[in-house]
């Protein structure tokens, strides 16, 4: 008697467990990005790529800076002349490309993170100010960020830079401050549709205050886009981050960054390919993954494009 | 419609305001008096530093400064430059038509191949031809312009040899500057072999130049082909038997065009900034090296103005843009 319970209990869970269960919001959002293969492969290159800088000292053959004055301007292994301990070459003082490339990861992961979260949290500040109090604050947000948004996002960069002076945090700033206004847009335009809506309306009723109302009833809903651009703003900001360091504003030699190491190199331009090919390849690669990413990111999340 | 267009301009003067506001502050909020950064490492006399400040306005309250500032720039005075002793304008001037024409081809290798290459993707969708469009414009759009620079320097200039290095023209020629596009001058100046010399200083500057907006104009195209391709005329049109191309270049295109337009208006400022890294890669004596000099120089007043004029062109083609697409769709002017 007893064991046949038992079995008819256990068949009845088997029942549950054979039927469809519905997907978690985590994996249902898996089931979207997974979908798209180019995403996936950004994904992929990017954790390589933050694998390479977390683990810069363990995984570089070199440091960064040691110079084998015996190996100056060695080409990659695979070609004539080349040495396996210098896999993709040497520069003009002897420093191994490879590791000066994995340590430069570093920094621009670095740099894109501080210049990222910088500019979500303040824009996100910003754009909900701006859109739960409406009126003059918000105009008043609302015309700076239009007037930042007449400017090229470089030359604002360069602007800044110019004032506080050529290093790799005030360029880190500047980063920050350019991209400020697209989050601030994007906040401001979700929490005025959310404001409208039934569930915030009774949590007033309830009693909840502004900052309440702000940060824990409205913002969770208006995260999808903000993670969208927070991806595609890593991406302009290590583009950004190697242009001001290729135009001498924003990491100074002997930084192992992507950008200053190409302009480093440019007198050896028609000597020595190598010097040149490879960082902006790596900055090519870093911003290609971001970008799809990106796009896999807002195929997934914005749910009037799942259709 | 005149409402539509005033709306908009009177958009554009809380804009002008900032910018001025942003470069007034600029030479400003440099560490430091302004009146030593200018001298330089030479340093100044305690009198001819309070007759410095005295004749440049320093010694005055903040709005009076401002206030004058303002004036100078509507009557497009912006300071003379602390290098040349050249006022800023002029400056800008003699080197401002280098970088429209380098600027001008780069829109036009961006439109010619991106259109194209986006409407091909949109009839062709979900092929091999779609996805390898699409795969090059990300690819164009992730480009860091200066190496992609360096890059073919290294292979067409370097190794090929078929197009020069750097500079507008070849030494061997010298052109009389007339309209300041080199293009036109080395035409009017008659000497045999200067207009071919100048194209083929242009060649790689302006595909570099043209990369990033050809993606983003391919991108667009696809997109905005696409939505139209699905609307229902187009399946009457083609059901009429009208001539596949046909219902593409006339029915479709038309108003797919709509919002390309915008985004090639919207190009100018990517072009302009564009142009501050292609100009140092190629040694192209444009505005954007001469800021970027500039800037290496500490040559304040250069900056300050060479920035604000800047962001005022883009002001204004901003507003040329959005009054264009206003006049093509009313739905834009009439709505709020």
């Amino acid at each position: 008697m007893t064991t046949s319970t038992k079995t008819s209990t256990t068949q009845t869970a088997d029942a549950i467990h054979t039927a469809p269960v519905p997907m978690t919001p985590l994996q249902e959002f898996w089931h979207y990005f997974s979908s798209n293969k180019g995403a996936v492969a950004g994904l992929v290159v990017i954790v390589i790529i933050c694998f390479m800088a977390m683990f810069a000292n363990v995984v570089a053959p070199h440091s960064p800076s040691d110079q084998y004055r015996d190996a100056l301007l060695l080409p990659p292994a695979w070609l004539e002349g080349g040495n396996w301990s210098f896999v993709l070459g040497t520069d003009d003082v002897g420093r191994d490309i490879l590791s000066r490339l994995i340590y430069g990861s570093r920094l621009s992961i670095a740099v894109g993170l501080v210049a990222v979260s910088a500019s979500l949290i303040m824009g996100i500040l910003l754009g909900l100010i701006a859109g739960y109090f409406k009126g003059m604050i918000d105009t008043a947000i609302m015309r700076i960020v239009d007037i930042m948004l007449a400017m090229p996002s470089l030359l604002l960069a360069i602007a800044i830079v110019a004032i506080l002076g050529p290093s790799i945090v005030n360029a880190a700033l500047a980063i920050s401050i350019v991209s400020l206004p697209h989050y601030v847009r994007l906040t401001r335009a979700a929490t005025m549709a959310e404001m409208s809506r039934d569930y915030v309306t009774s949590s007033k009723v309830i009693g909840a205050g502004p900052l309440r109302l702000m940060f824990v009833c409205i913002l969770p809903n208006c995260l999808a886009p903000l993670i969208v651009q927070a991806t595609l703003g890593f991406s302009s900001a290590i583009l950004d981050m190697a242009a001001l360091g290729f135009l001498g504003l924003g990491a100074q030699p002997p930084t192992p960054e992507w950008g200053s190491m190409l302009a480093d190199a440019l007198q050896f331009v028609q000597r020595a390919w190598w010097v040149v090919t490879f960082p902006g390849l790596m900055i090519l690669i870093t911003v290609l993954a971001f970008n799809l990413m990106g796009d896999g990111l807002r195929d997934a999340l914005d749910p009037k494009l799942k259709q | 419609m005149f409402q539509f267009i005033f709306r908009r301009l009177s958009l554009v003067i809380p804009t002008f305001i900032g910018i001025t506001l942003l470069t007034f502050t600029l030479i400003r909020l440099i560490p430091g008096d302004p009146i030593e950064v200018m001298a330089g490492e030479r340093g100044v006399s305690a009198e001819r530093h309070a007759e410095l400040s005295a004749q440049l306005g320093f010694d005055q309250p903040l709005y009076v400064q401002y206030f004058n500032y303002v004036s100078g720039v509507l009557q497009g005075d912006l300071g003379n430059s602390l290098i040349t002793r050249e006022p800023v304008m002029s400056e800008f001037l003699t080197l401002f038509p280098a970088t429209i024409e380098l600027a001008t081809c780069a829109a036009i290798f961006a439109i010619f191949i991106g259109l194209p290459a986006g409407i091909f993707a949109a009839v062709k969708r979900g092929t091999i031809v779609d996805h390898s469009v699409m795969t090059f414009s990300l690819t164009g759009y992730s480009m860091p312009i200066f190496w992609w620079a360096l890059l073919l320097m290294l292979v067409f200039s370097v190794n090929l040899g078929w197009t020069p290095v750097s500079g507008r023209i070849d030494v061997v020629y010298w052109i009389d500057d007339v309209t300041g596009f080199m293009l036109i001058d080395s035409l009017l100046s008659g000497e045999e072999g200067a207009f071919g010399s100048a194209v083929s200083h242009l060649i790689l500057p302006s595909i570099v130049l043209g990369t990033i907006p050809m993606a983003v104009i391919a991108r667009m195209t696809r997109s905005s082909m696409l939505e139209v391709l699905s609307e229902d005329y187009i399946r009457t049109a083609r059901a009429k038997g009208i001539a596949p191309w046909r219902v593409i270049v006339i029915h479709a295109l038309r108003n797919a065009l709509i919002p390309v337009i915008t985004v090639i208006g919207l190009q100018v400022g990517i072009l302009l900034s564009g142009a501050i890294l292609t100009e140092t890669v190629f040694a192209w004596p444009g505005i954007g090296k001469w800021l970027i000099e500039s800037i290496g120089r500490r040559d304040y007043p250069v900056v300050q103005g060479g920035i604000l004029i800047v962001a005022c062109i883009i002001i204004v083609v901003n507003l040329l843009v959005d009054i264009t697409y206003g006049i093509v769709n009313p739905r834009i002017r009439h709505s709020r």
